[in-house]
């Protein structure tokens, strides 16, 4: 080889390197910006069961916080247009690897003798936070099934109580939660691999932070139980998938 | 041999078979009793063996009954036991507790289960087992543990730290009866502790069978042990399974020596409340307005 040649290799090996650096470097920055989503609404196809009214009178407190605004149970929550809501929606097939988690904490609020919201996911291992609102005392007692690697306890939560801090080591769809003092106070952890949404009020959800591929995602409703759906996520798209779960013969519950 | 003795003959043992086949433990539950499982247990100096030679027959002989032959509380006379009246036997295979040293939510030491095992749970069907040495009683906390993974994947909790008690003074039994009210108590236990609150009536357990709360003026001995060091204890981990939560978070360590003190005037007399009993009366303590304490 003559010199020429060799410095001429030697050019062409070095921007061969940059050009492979430069492509790893934006190749990772692309890849996060490209995630996609499934977004969705679900809906209660028939006539959505009438849910009973709480009879809070254990604690006049509570019933003091209901006079213009009554309780009802949560077992079936219904908005405009048949939505239903308190669905939770995440992958249960096709996530390889970590997914990016959401930055915001899950809090659950214990408010007016009810739970806010009534349903909560989150990751397994993610910490989330329970708080009170309230000006009476409640214990939080989540009752997961201890075969699945999570251990139920029971805390108390006077007024003005710190928050607190948990996580669950294992899956489990889902745990639920309830407060012995106040018998109707009923609600759900839901705890999930990957990312996950929970419907809204319109039974509108989105899942973000959706690495592109083929998954399977869930939904879950808490008297209904779970339906599947595949759905293909594109880089930087919005995957659509919608789940409609049919009311049982049941007129109140 | 005739056709018709043959016909009877055949008959008489194909409806001897199912019985047969029914009085069998299952191969399963044969299979519990030939493993030898490599678990102790570790009780100050004492260590327990779970493949010691004793402590199946003594399983056997004694625990089998209520627990089971695979622990999990399905023994032969747990379907004679009725909520809230007779607690269900424990389901060894959960490894959830009520009586520990250590917090919510985490297993307890061996010590824990040492001292259940002989003292017994007043107002169940377990009694105090002082038919046990040491030994034996070691042994069968190693077969207990056997029962449930958890014991080979989580570490116990560690025991909480109880301070020295400080003397019963009337001030301390005061500054007890507003705990009682600031965390509520009374809701479950009633403003007497007579177990007669408000939301005493729907309690249940974490399998949804219906409970009780503690009745202080039953006179029964609590299940977790009657010293004002027991007692402690029960509110600052709380009784797992139960609706009885921990109050760790919300209660200081000399707030909780106010509310054992309090705790105790609601006890008829016994030989650990003379001195508060004396106090309440001088005091004259009455008991809480639940209907201005609700408002």
């Amino acid at each position: 080889m003559t010199a020429k040649q060799g410095h001429t290799l030697k050019a062409a090996v070095l921007i061969i390197a940059l050009v492979c650096i430069a492509s790893i470097m934006t190749r990772h920055k692309v890849s996060a910006a490209a995630d996609g989503s499934i977004t969705g609404t679900v809906k209660l196809e028939g006539t959505a069961p009438h849910m009973r009214g709480i009879d809070m009178s254990k604690d006049p407190w509570c019933v003091k916080q209901h006079v213009n605004n009554p309780a009802h149970l949560e077992l079936v929550v219904v908005g405009p247009n048949n939505a239903l809501e308190n669905v939770v929606l995440y992958i249960s097939e096709g996530l390889s690897g970590s997914a990016s988690k959401s930055s915001a904490v899950p809090v659950f609020d214990q408010k007016n003798c009810m739970y806010t919201p009534h349903v909560l996911a989150m990751d397994v291992g993610e910490e989330y936070k329970v708080i009170t609102s309230d000006q009476t005392t409640h214990n939080i007692h989540p009752e997961p099934n201890p075969m699945t690697g999570n251990i139920p306890w029971n805390r108390s939560q006077p007024p003005g109580a710190a928050p607190i801090i948990q996580s669950w080591k294992a899956e489990e769809v889902a745990i639920p939660v309830k407060c012995n003092i106040h018998p109707w106070m009923h609600g759900w952890f839901v705890v999930v691999k990957g990312p996950y949404a929970t419907t809204d009020d319109n039974g509108n959800y989105t899942i973000h932070n959706v690495p592109p591929g083929s998954y399977t995602v869930t939904a879950w409703q808490e008297t209904y139980g779970k339906q599947t759906q595949k759905v293909s996520v594109s880089a930087g798209e919005a995957a659509k998938s919608d789940f409609t779960f049919k009311a049982s013969s049941a007129h109140v519950m | 041999m005739n056709s018709k003795l043959l016909r009877a003959v055949v008959v008489i043992a194909l409806l001897a078979l199912p019985c047969v086949a029914l009085a069998q433990i299952t191969e399963y539950q044969q299979e519990q009793w030939l493993h030898t499982p490599a678990v102790t247990s570790h009780i100050g100096n004492l260590t327990g063996n779970a493949n010691s030679d004793r402590v199946k027959y003594d399983y056997r002989r004694y625990c089998v009954g209520c627990h089971g032959d695979l622990g999990d509380g399905n023994g032969e006379n747990a379907i004679w036991f009725i909520p809230p009246t007779y607690a269900k036997p424990r389901d060894f295979e959960l490894a959830v507790f009520e009586c520990r040293s250590t917090p919510t939510g985490t297993l307890p030491v061996d010590q824990d289960l040492f001292d259940t095992i002989a003292r017994g749970m007043d107002r169940t069907n377990m009694p105090p087992w002082n038919t046990f040495t040491d030994r034996q009683r070691a042994d069968l906390v190693a077969w207990i543990k056997h029962y449930s993974p958890r014991w080979q994947t989580e570490k116990p909790g560690t025991p909480i730290t109880i301070p020295a008690e400080p003397e019963v003074t009337p001030e301390r039994v005061k500054a007890g009866q507003e705990v009682f009210a600031r965390v509520q108590c009374w809701k479950c236990h009633g403003v007497t502790g007579k177990a007669n609150g408000p939301s005493a009536p729907t309690l249940t357990d974490d399998l949804g069978r219906p409970i009780l709360p503690y009745d202080f003026s039953s006179g029964a001995r609590p299940k977790c042990g009657s010293t004002d060091r027991d007692i402690y204890r029960v509110f600052m981990t709380g009784l797992d399974g139960t609706p009885m939560p921990s109050f760790a978070d919300n209660i200081k360590p000399d707030e909780a020596w106010e509310l054992v003190f309090f705790l105790r005037t609601l006890q008829p007399n016994n030989e650990y409340n003379k001195k508060e009993k004396a106090i309440a009366k001088e005091l004259n303590l009455k008991p809480l307005n639940a209907l201005q304490l609700s408002q």
